[in-house]
């Protein structure tokens, strides 16, 4: 029996695996001006050197494609971290409040950083977005050990979020005009604008979170029983937590860095892939979870911007229409029991 | 200090922070042994053992672990060496009975957790022990509360301790499964030679598989010793402060508080057949007495917490005119009489005599009257 499970284990990867790549491939070639998927292919293999095709595909399309698979597996390794965390099936980044943290923290930095005239480097972003998230977590934290109900923590973590959106709103108003703009489009979460410079950056960040929430999947495992098993079997409870919020505040605050909050990728997607290989091991759901949100994520932003073309929606908009239903699908799975 | 000696606590106090709950706990518990705490609830025995397993720091007093001090101890070490059996409720989302049992294994198995033939078969043992190896493959959140305590020994059992700590280890079980499992205990501590400490709420059970047995009562440990020590009808109406109704220790039964007032029924009892007459006319709030007993008549126990009066006779001896006096004394003073023996042999002849005697009274009523 452990032999069939392993397998259902590897076909699930290659499921998504497969799947990452068909939409990695597509989100390269959809777009205003459509490439079919091999002139695509054959730009990143360099077969292509059609001068136009180069410059969408590397200078426009593969940022956003990559900040897209970069940034749902993010998002969806920290919803992971925050449910098994909180012991909570729909604490997520978004729902906790944790992302509208770190968009204040960007949203002051910016403001104060272009009234004194100077343009902010993504690693500030990301390092303005961390202290954000990690003050956020830190709230939720406090909070959590009062209220030992799950719905009480969820609406803390909502209220939060409105607070920081309400004083991001206010700052916004004190920003200059040409700004605002700017500000409004990225407070709305988008994978657009992504520049090929900052994607390097990014996956430093996220990839390195990834790992060490990866190597972390045995004492999440044990914590699932619960604390005080946990810490019977030997897990360092202290160690734990502080690694835990670290881990889950650098990835929500890298998301919301380059593309503002995205919304339901970290609550919906770990239990679509929970779902997916019937199982709840950190040691699968970890690296399935980030391939899931990949997914995901560039799927959603395909759908932003092709559906009222040219318009573009903003990728919340998208992941919330798919997310939001998942995570009523969820609670009722949960009162059946 | 012995090798036999696994877990030794000298004069601890437990509690939260500052504030103590439980002091002046001492004791040792050796290999093979199993230690039980009782007392009310509130007293901090659950304290106590979350203390024991470091989850709370002792405010005072040392403790240590197979000659290591409790604290000092690196986590993992200390998790070869204790593992527990807690009253939290755990809900885990797609985790099979099996994979919740491996748990167990975690001191043991490397960086990713990865399970070898060795520690399948590990597991495997103690489900069988538990008797739930046949759910290995179920969904943990859809079996019943005592089963899922049963998967949870198996996981503690699994993790190969020392020392096996158990707060209030059969409070979601049924009966059958409350014998079982403190039974799987017993063969623990006897055949693997593992110590065990628990608290225990059934005072019956607490009694039968105990080697010894600690009384917590009002924050401290109010006496220790072995279970016919501490077993005895006043020293547990005093440590649980029983006022109504009383605990027989003897058979492990509790009993209600006797009906209040002057006998007005008299059942004539004996060899086990006036208790449950006794019982129908308790629960109907009827004050009644009871005789005439012997001394050493199974019905003794029962007629003393629940009649109003005992007529008793001298254990094998005749019963005496001075006995049958005084029961039919009462009988003139009660509305009716229930006969419960079908004959009379020699040793109860004299009952024969009260049963005569309420015929002639007319106040013969049938006790099956009692069970419509």
């Amino acid at each position: 029996m452990e032999k069939s499970k392993t397998a259902k284990y590897i076909s699930g990867f290659l499921l998504l695996i497969v799947l990452a790549f068909v939409l990695f491939l597509l989100d390269l070639s959809m777009g205003s001006s459509s490439l079919s998927p091999a002139d695509a292919l054959g730009v990143l293999t360099g077969a292509n050197n059609d001068r136009a095709a180069v410059r969408i595909v590397m200078d426009i399309r593969l940022p956003r494609a990559l900040a897209a698979v970069l940034l749902g597996g993010a998002l969806s390794t920290a919803g992971f971290l925050l449910q098994s965390f909180f012991r909570n099936p729909i604490a997520g980044p978004f729902v906790l409040g944790i992302s509208s943290g770190a968009k204040l923290t960007v949203a002051a930095v910016m403001i104060a950083a272009s009234n004194y005239g100077f343009l902010l480097g993504s690693a500030a972003m990301v390092g303005a977005a961390f202290v954000g998230a990690a003050a956020a977590m830190l709230f939720i934290l406090l909070i959590s050990g009062r209220v030992k109900n799950m719905a009480q923590l969820i609406i803390t973590g909502i209220m939060v979020g409105y607070v920081c959106s309400a004083v991001t709103e206010l700052a916004v108003n004190f920003a200059d005009d040409s700004n605002i703009v700017n500000l409004h489009n990225w407070s709305m979460g988008s994978f657009s604008g992504i520049k090929t410079g900052d994607t390097g950056v990014m996956a430093a960040i996220v990839l390195l979170a990834f790992f060490g929430a990866f190597m972390f999947s045995k004492p999440i495992s044990a914590y699932s029983l619960g604390e005080a098993y946990a810490e019977n079997m030997g897990v360092n409870i202290r160690v734990f937590r502080v690694v835990i919020i670290l881990l889950s505040s650098l990835l929500s605050a890298c998301v919301t860095a380059f593309a503002g909050p995205v919304s339901f990728v970290g609550v919906a997607v770990p239990h679509l892939v929970k779902a997916l290989f019937n199982t709840s091991k950190p040691l699968v759901i970890i690296p399935a979870a980030f391939l899931g949100g990949s997914c995901f994520c560039m799927c959603c932003d395909l759908a932003a911007r092709m559906l009222f073309a040219p318009r573009e929606l903003s990728v919340s908009t998208v992941t919330a229409f798919f997310g939001a239903p998942v995570v009523i699908w969820i609670m009722l799975k949960r009162d059946k029991k | 200090m012995s090798d036999n000696i696994v877990l030794f606590a000298g004069n601890v106090s437990a509690g939260y922070g500052k504030k103590i709950i439980a002091d002046g706990i001492s004791f040792t518990l050796e290999r093979g042994r199993v230690l039980t705490l009782i007392g009310p609830n509130g007293v901090g025995k659950s304290t106590v053992l979350k203390t024991i397993t470091a989850q709370l720091r002792a405010i005072s007093g040392d403790i240590s672990l197979c000659g290591n001090d409790l604290y000092g101890m690196d986590e993992k070490q200390r998790a070869k060496l204790m593992s527990v059996l807690l009253t939290d409720r755990i809900s885990t989302e797609r985790m099979t009975c099996g994979e919740v049992a491996a748990m167990g294994r975690y001191p043991y198995t490397g960086r990713f957790g990865v399970l070898d033939e060795k520690d399948r078969e590990i597991v495997k043992n103690a489900m069988e022990l538990t008797n739930v190896y046949s759910l290995y493959e179920r969904d943990f959140g859809r079996i019943s509360d005592g089963q899922r305590q049963c998967v949870m020994l198996a996981r503690a059992i699994a993790q190969q301790p020392d020392v096996l700590v158990l707060d209030e280890p059969t409070s979601y079980l049924d009966i059958s499964r409350k014998i079982s499992l403190l039974s799987v205990l017993r063969k623990l501590a006897d055949e693997k030679n593992i110590a065990v400490i628990q608290s225990l709420h059934e005072l019956d059970l607490a009694q039968k598989f105990s080697d010894t047995v600690l009384c917590i009562k009002d924050g401290h440990a109010d006496k220790a010793g072995t279970p016919e020590e501490i077993f005895t009808d006043s020293y547990i109406s005093q440590l649980y402060g029983i006022d109504c109704g009383s605990f027989n220790t003897l058979y492990g039964c509790s009993e209600p508080p006797a009906a209040a007032g002057k006998a007005r029924v008299f059942v004539i009892g004996g060899a086990g057949t006036g208790i449950p007459v006794y019982r129908a006319l308790q629960r109907r709030g009827i004050p009644f007495a009871a005789g005439v007993l012997h001394e050493n008549d199974i019905d003794i126990p029962a007629a003393r917490a629940l009649a109003a009066e005992v007529v008793t006779e001298r254990a094998y001896e005749p019963i005496s005119e001075q006995s049958i006096n005084r029961a039919l004394e009462i009988i003139d003073g009660c509305e009716k009489v229930i006969c419960c023996p079908e004959s009379f042999g020699t040793g109860n002849k004299g009952n024969e005599r009260l049963l005569n005697a309420a015929v002639g009274q007319n106040k013969i009523y049938d006790k099956k009257g009692l069970s419509q």
